[in-house]
């Protein structure tokens, strides 16, 4: 039964598809908070002057993306999103 | 999964007017998805504030909401509480609205014990007019109106609440956005004036005079500076110095006000129609 039950866990764990991480760059304001906060280290500040706060986030390792929500709920500014 | 922020905001007031790494932001997103496991209609919720950058709030969500006057949001909360016990009323206040301005009503408001959920959001300081020092910037720490170190001790917000009567009083910190929304869902369940203190971070006008400027730096130091409250009960006074406690600090069943009034009311109608 507690085989059956693990068994049957990692069979769905295997069904999810792969965290997908959105950052909405007109609300990114820079503050590094996400950057900072991420425990596996998926995403990165870079420069880019094309914006207005002269960096932009971007997601540099998405499959080390555990989906612990960390920097969706810390971004004060509703631009990260997990799914 | 994603949390679907956007059904709860006013998408045509985005992106919003707080400063890069302003902690008001994340304790609008606990805000919000306490309201979304409540499972609130949006019709059924009334956010309410008084002046000040936190005080924006209600201009970026999408609920019946009110601006009021500096210090005032608790009152105005009050009267509509009464006229509109079915609904859900949430006030959220800086620590000037809360605290200095606001201070009497709050006293007040805790000891009516009032259905109401209290957000404050303490930066310890005046954060929209320019950095002024509010009743919560820490003892020695450089405000506009301190440049040379603040000597007034720190108001314990919280502490004040449960001795004024609030019957359930919680503090969390921006830095552990899941515990801040735990309180803020068990405030909402709470039947009676919930008060959640949430300790913040305004860089600009705060960190800039305190070395704390850097956004990640200032978050890392609210998260130092509080402390459980199972850990402090080991502690001494000495060691909890320019600590704060954090937790559910107090929750308590006690009368509510606008059933007892409701109760004032029939009295009233009873009496009326004896005469
Ligand atoms: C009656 C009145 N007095 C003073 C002011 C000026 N004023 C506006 S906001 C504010 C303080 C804001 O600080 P706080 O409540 O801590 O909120 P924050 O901006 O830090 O979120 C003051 C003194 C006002 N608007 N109305
Ligand atoms: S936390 Fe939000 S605003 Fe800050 S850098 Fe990350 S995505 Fe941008
Ligand atoms: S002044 Fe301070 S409190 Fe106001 S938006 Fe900027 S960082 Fe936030």
């Amino acid at each position: 039964m507690a085989e059956t039950a693990t068994a049957e866990k990692v069979a769905k764990k295997k069904e999810k598809p792969a965290p997908r991480i959105e950052v909405i760059d007109e609300f990114c304001k820079g503050c590094n908070i996400c950057v900072d906060i991420c425990p596996t280290n998926v995403l990165e500040m870079k420069p880019d002057p094309t914006r207005w706060v002269g960096a932009v986030v971007v997601v540099t390792r998405p499959e080390a993306c555990t989906r612990c929500m960390l920097c969706e709920i810390h971004c004060p500014d509703f631009a990260i999103k997990v799914y | 999964m994603a949390f679907n922020y956007e059904y709860y905001l006013r998408m045509d007031k985005m992106p919003h007017m707080w400063c890069p790494g302003c902690g008001i932001g994340i304790v609008v997103k606990a805000m919000l998805r306490a309201i979304d496991k409540m499972g609130w209609s949006k019709d059924d919720v009334a956010v309410v504030s008084g002046i000040g950058c936190t005080s924006r709030t209600p201009g970026y969500v999408d609920f019946n909401t009110l601006h009021t006057t500096h210090g005032r949001a608790l009152t105005f909360a009050t009267g509509l509480k009464l006229a509109r016990p079915d609904k859900h009323v949430i006030v959220i206040s800086g620590d000037g609205d809360a605290a200095a301005i606001g201070g009497n009503h709050f006293l007040h408001a805790c000891r009516r014990n009032i259905d109401l959920t209290l957000i404050v959001v303490n930066n310890y300081i005046y954060g929209m007019t320019g950095g002024q020092a509010s009743p919560t910037t820490p003892f020695g720490a450089r405000a506009s109106t301190a440049p040379y170190g603040a000597v007034d001790s720190p108001l314990d917000i919280s502490r004040v609440a449960i001795a004024a009567g609030a019957s359930y009083v919680a503090r969390g910190t921006v830095a552990q956005g899941f515990m801040l929304e735990k309180f803020i869902y068990n405030g909402f369940k709470h039947k009676g004036f919930a008060v959640i203190e949430a300790m913040s971070t305004c860089p600009i006008q705060y960190g800039r005079r305190n070395k704390l400027s850097d956004p990640v730096q200032l978050l890392k130091w609210v998260k130092e500076h509080g402390v459980p409250a199972k850990k402090a009960e080991k502690m001494s006074p000495e060691e909890l110095e320019g600590k704060f406690i954090t937790g559910e600090l107090h929750n308590q069943e006690r009368v509510e006000y606008t059933e007892e009034y409701e109760l004032v009311r029939q009295r009233a109608q009873e009496a009326a129609g004896a005469r």
